[in-house]
C-alpha cells in the first residue's frame, strides 16, 4: 500500500495533477499565518527592553534564515533520492527548490544587515550567523551554477545532486568552524533573543511566521514543480492531454 | 567457459529528448562476434557504452553470463575490455609505459608478455617513443596490443579499425579470430566489414534511424 | 608468432596472479608522478602563483613587517587556497580527455580507491611543495624562524584536505569548458573550514604559541575528506562518463 503511494509520487503526470490540487491547501493557510504573524509581531508584541522596536525585524529574519537551511536540506534529500533511485521527479523538486532557498538566504542576509544597523551602527559585521548565511548563499549559487553549466538535463540533475549531498554534509561543519572562528575574537554579534526569556506574545507570532513561511515554501515549490515537470517532460505524450485541461 | 553470453533485452535510452536506443535486442555468445553497423548517429557507440555499463538505460536490461550487469559491476568490468574511439594513451608516456600502467592496474603483466604483444602489432620501431610522436595508426596498434593483453572473455570495440591500413585491418581480424576461437565474445561497431578469416561466422546487426 | 594462450582470467580462473588493490593504487600513483615529471613546468605554476599572490599583500597594504605579521597567516592561507584551486586542473582533465579515466572506471577495480590514489599523487605534486614553500612566504611577511615547522605542518595537513575537497569539484566539472570560475565557486565554500582551522594553527605558530587544537581539527577534516571525498569524486566521474 505504502509502496504504491511512493511509486505514484515518482510518476510525472501524477505529480503534475497532484501539485495543482494541493497548492491552494498550502497557499491559503500560509497567507493567513503570515498575516497573523506579522500583525502579532509588528503590532501586538511588546517592545524588547534592550532593543526597543528594532528587534521586530526578527519576524522576517528568523523565518528566512530557518527556511534557507530547511530548503537546502530538502533540496539535498530530494537530490539524494533522485540520485540513488533515479527518480526524475525528485530531481525536479531539487531544481525547483534551489532559487527559492537562495531567495530566503538573501532575505535573511538583507534583514540581518538591516537589523544590524541600529544595533552595531554598520550594515555588516562578521557575525557567525550572518557569515554562515553568506556561505550558504554561495553554496546555493554554486549549485545553481553547476546545474546551468550542463546542457543535458539528466547530467545536470545527477552532478548537482552529488554537490547538494556533499554540501549538506558540509553545512554543519562550516557552521561549527565559523562559530569557532568567531569565538576566538571579541566580535559583536546579533543580539540573541533567547526563547525561554521571551514572553508568549513575542514568540507566538514568531512560530506563526515560521510555519507560515514553511507552508509558503511548500506552495511555491508545488507551483515551480509543475513548471519543472512540464519542461522536462515536454516530449512525452501525456503532456498534450494534461495541458489541454 | 561456455556460459559467456552477452544479452541485451528491450534496451531503451534517451539523451535529453532524443530516443537513441529504441527497444534494442541483441545476443552474442561464446565463440561469436557480433558486427554492429549503422550510419553515424544511429546509436552504435551508445549501445556499446550501455553494454559495458557506462551508460544507464531507461528501460530493458543487459545481462552477462545470465546475470544483470548492474548486480556486480566491478566483477563485470574485470571480465571485459572496452576500446572507444580514441586510444586510451597518455601522450607523454611511451607506448610500452602506457600499456604497463593501463593493463598493470587490472592484472600482473610480465615484461615478456608486454614485449611480445607490442612486437605482434609491429611496435618494435616505435614502442619506446612518446605517444605524441606516433601516428594515429601506431596509436591504434598500441591500443590493440593492450586489448590482447587484457585476457578477458568479452570485447566491446568501437570502430577498432579506424586509422589502420589494410595490413592493420587484417591484424584486427586475426585478433578477433583468435579471441572467438578461444571461446571469447566480441561486439564490434564498425563502418567496414571486419577482416576475419571466416566472414560467414560473423553475426550481424544494423541500427537504423526509424 | 601468436603469444601463448592461457585462457581468460575470469573470476573462476586461477590462472595468473592478480594485482592487489594496493598494487593498483601504487601504479596509479606512479603513473601520475612519472607524467608530472615529464612536464615539470606545469608543476611550477601553482607555486609561482602562490608566490605572486603573497607578494601582492605587502604591495597593497604596507612594507612594514610589524603590520604584515598579524595578517601573515590569513594571507598565506588565502594564497594557498587559490593556488590549490589552480592546481586542480591537473587532477582529472587530461585523463578525461584522452580516455584513460574511462579505462580506470572500467578496470574492474574500485574507482573510489583509484581516485584516492590520484588525489594522493596530486597532493605530493602540489600540496607538499606548497607546504615547503609556505615558510618562505611566512618569513617574508614577518614570521619568526621558529614558526617554520608549525607553518609547514599546518599547510601540509591543510593541503591534504584541500586536494581531497577539490577533487570533488574537479570531478563534477570534468566536461565543462572553461570551468575555472565555476570550480572556484563550488570548491571555496567547502574549503572554508580548512581555511579557518589552518589559518588559526599557522597564526598560533607564528605567535610562538601551541597550535595543537586547531591542528587536530584540521587533521579531522583531512581524515573526513579521505573517507568521503574519493567516493563523491568517483560518483561524479561516473556521472560525467554516462
Amino acid at each position: 500500500m505504502a509502496w504504491t503511494w511512493f511509486h505514484r509520487l515518482a510518476s510525472p503526470p501524477h505529480v503534475y495533477r497532484l501539485s495543482a490540487r494541493l497548492t491552494p491547501w498550502l497557499a491559503w493557510p500560509a497567507a493567513l499565518l503570515i498575516v497573523a504573524g506579522l500583525i502579532g509581531g509588528l503590532w501586538l508584541a511588546p517592545p524588547d527592553y534592550q532593543q526597543g522596536d528594532g528587534y521586530r525585524i526578527i519576524y522576517v529574519h528568523a523565518p528566512s534564515a530557518w527556511m534557507s537551511l530547511f530548503v537546502y536540506t530538502t533540496m539535498a534529500v530530494a537530490a539524494g533520492i533522485g540520485l540513488i533511485w533515479r527518480m526524475k521527479v525528485a530531481h525536479a523538486v531539487a531544481a525547483a527548490s534551489a532559487p527559492v532557498g537562495a531567495s530566503f538566504t538573501f532575505a535573511a542576509l538583507v534583514t540581518g544587515s538591516l537589523w544590524g544597523k541600529p544595533m552595531w551602527g554598520t550594515y555588516w559585521q562578521w557575525d557567525p550567523r550572518l557569515t554562515s548565511e553568506l556561505i550558504l548563499l554561495f553554496l546555493y549559487l554554486g549549485y545553481m551554477g553547476l546545474r546551468s553549466a550542463f546542457d543535458d538535463t539528466q547530467r545536470a540533475d545527477r552532478a548537482s545532486a552529488v554537490l547538494a549531498v556533499v554540501g549538506v554534509i558540509n553545512v554543519p561543519i562550516i557552521h561549527f568552524s565559523v562559530v569557532w572562528w568567531n569565538s576566538l575574537h571579541q566580535a559583536p554579534s546579533l543580539m540573541y533573543l533567547g526563547k525561554p526569556t521571551m514572553p508568549p506574545s513575542m514568540y507566538v507570532p514568531l512560530l506563526l511566521m515560521l510555519v507560515g513561511f514553511t507552508l509558503f515554501y511548500g506552495a511555491v515549490l508545488l507551483v515551480r514543480l509543475r513548471g519543472e515537470v512540464l519542461s522536462r517532460e515536454r516530449a512525452a505524450s501525456w503532456i498534450r492531454e494534461a495541458v489541454r485541461t | 567457459m561456455s556460459d559467456f553470453r552477452l544479452k541485451g533485452e528491450n534496451v531503451h535510452l534517451w539523451r535529453g529528448d532524443h530516443h537513441v536506443l529504441r527497444g534494442v535486442r541483441f545476443e552474442v555468445g561464446a565463440g561469436e562476434c557480433l558486427q554492429l553497423t549503422g550510419a553515424n548517429g544511429t546509436g552504435k557507440t551508445t549501445l556499446l557504452r550501455t553494454a559495458c555499463g557506462l551508460a544507464y538505460p531507461e528501460g530493458g536490461e543487459i545481462t552477462w553470463r545470465g546475470q544483470n550487469i548492474r548486480a556486480d559491476m566491478q566483477a563485470f568490468h574485470a571480465q571485459l575490455a572496452y576500446l572507444g574511439h580514441e586510444p586510451p594513451l597518455k601522450s607523454e608516456l611511451t607506448a610500452r609505459e602506457n600499456l604497463h600502467f593501463w593493463i598493470g592496474v587490472r592484472r600482473r603483466l610480465p615484461r615478456r608478455e608486454l614485449d611480445q604483444a607490442l612486437e605482434r602489432v609491429g611496435g618494435n620501431q616505435w614502442a619506446d617513443r612518446p605517444v605524441r610522436t606516433l601516428s594515429a595508426g601506431q596509436k591504434r596498434r598500441a591500443a590493440l596490443a593492450g586489448l590482447t593483453l587484457m585476457r578477458v572473455p568479452l570485447w566491446l570495440l568501437d570502430e577498432p579499425t579506424t586509422n589502420l591500413d589494410v595490413e592493420g585491418q587484417k591484424l584486427v581480424g586475426s585478433f578477433i579470430d583468435e579471441h572467438v576461437q578461444a571461446g571469447g565474445v566480441a561486439l564490434a561497431a564498425v563502418h567496414h566489414e571486419l577482416a576475419v578469416s571466416r566472414p560467414e561466422s560473423l553475426r550481424r546487426m544494423e541500427l537504423t534511424f526509424d | 608468432m601468436p603469444p601463448v594462450r592461457r585462457g581468460f582470467d575470469t573470476a573462476d580462473d586461477a590462472g595468473s596472479p592478480a594485482v592487489t588493490a594496493l598494487g593498483a593504487a601504487h601504479l596509479v600513483l606512479a603513473r601520475d608522478l612519472k607524467l608530472a615529471f615529464r612536464k615539470r613546468s606545469q608543476l611550477v605554476q601553482p607555486l609561482a602563483f602562490f608566490a605572486i599572490v603573497t607578494t601582492l599583500f605587502p604591495l597593497g597594504v604596507s612594507p612594514e613587517l610589524s603590520r604584515l605579521r598579524p595578517i601573515a597567516a590569513g594571507v598565506l592561507w588565502a594564497a594557498a587556497l587559490l593556488a590549490s584551486l589552480l592546481a586542480l586542473e591537473l587532477l582529472f582533465r587530461d585523463d578525461a580527455q584522452d580516455g584513460t579515466l574511462e579505462q580506470y572506471a572500467l578496470s574492474g577495480r574500485s574507482l573510489t580507491w583509484l581516485l584516492a590514489a590520484k588525489t594522493a599523487a596530486h597532493w605530493l605534486l602540489t600540496g607538499l611543495p606548497l607546504a615547503l614553500m609556505a615558510p618562505l612566504a611566512g618569513i617574508a611577511l614577518g614570521a619568526p624562524n621558529a614558526a617554520v615547522p608549525g607553518i609547514v605542518i599546518s599547510v601540509a595537513v591543510g593541503t591534504v584536505a584541500l586536494s581531497l575537497i577539490g577533487s570533488i569539484g574537479a570531478a563534477l566539472t570534468l566536461g565543462i569548458r572553461r570551468s575555472g570560475a565555476l570550480l572556484s565557486l563550488l570548491t571555496l565554500p567547502l574549503d572554508i573550514p580548512v581555511l579557518i582551522f589552518g589559518a588559526r594553527a599557522t597564526e598560533l605558530a607564528i605567535g610562538g604559541e601551541a597550535y595543537g587544537v586547531p591542528l587536530q581539527l584540521l587533521g579531522a577534516l583531512a581524515v573526513l575528506g579521505l573517507t568521503l571525498a574519493p567516493l563523491a569524486a568517483a560518483a561524479a566521474v561516473r556521472i560525467n562518463l554516462e
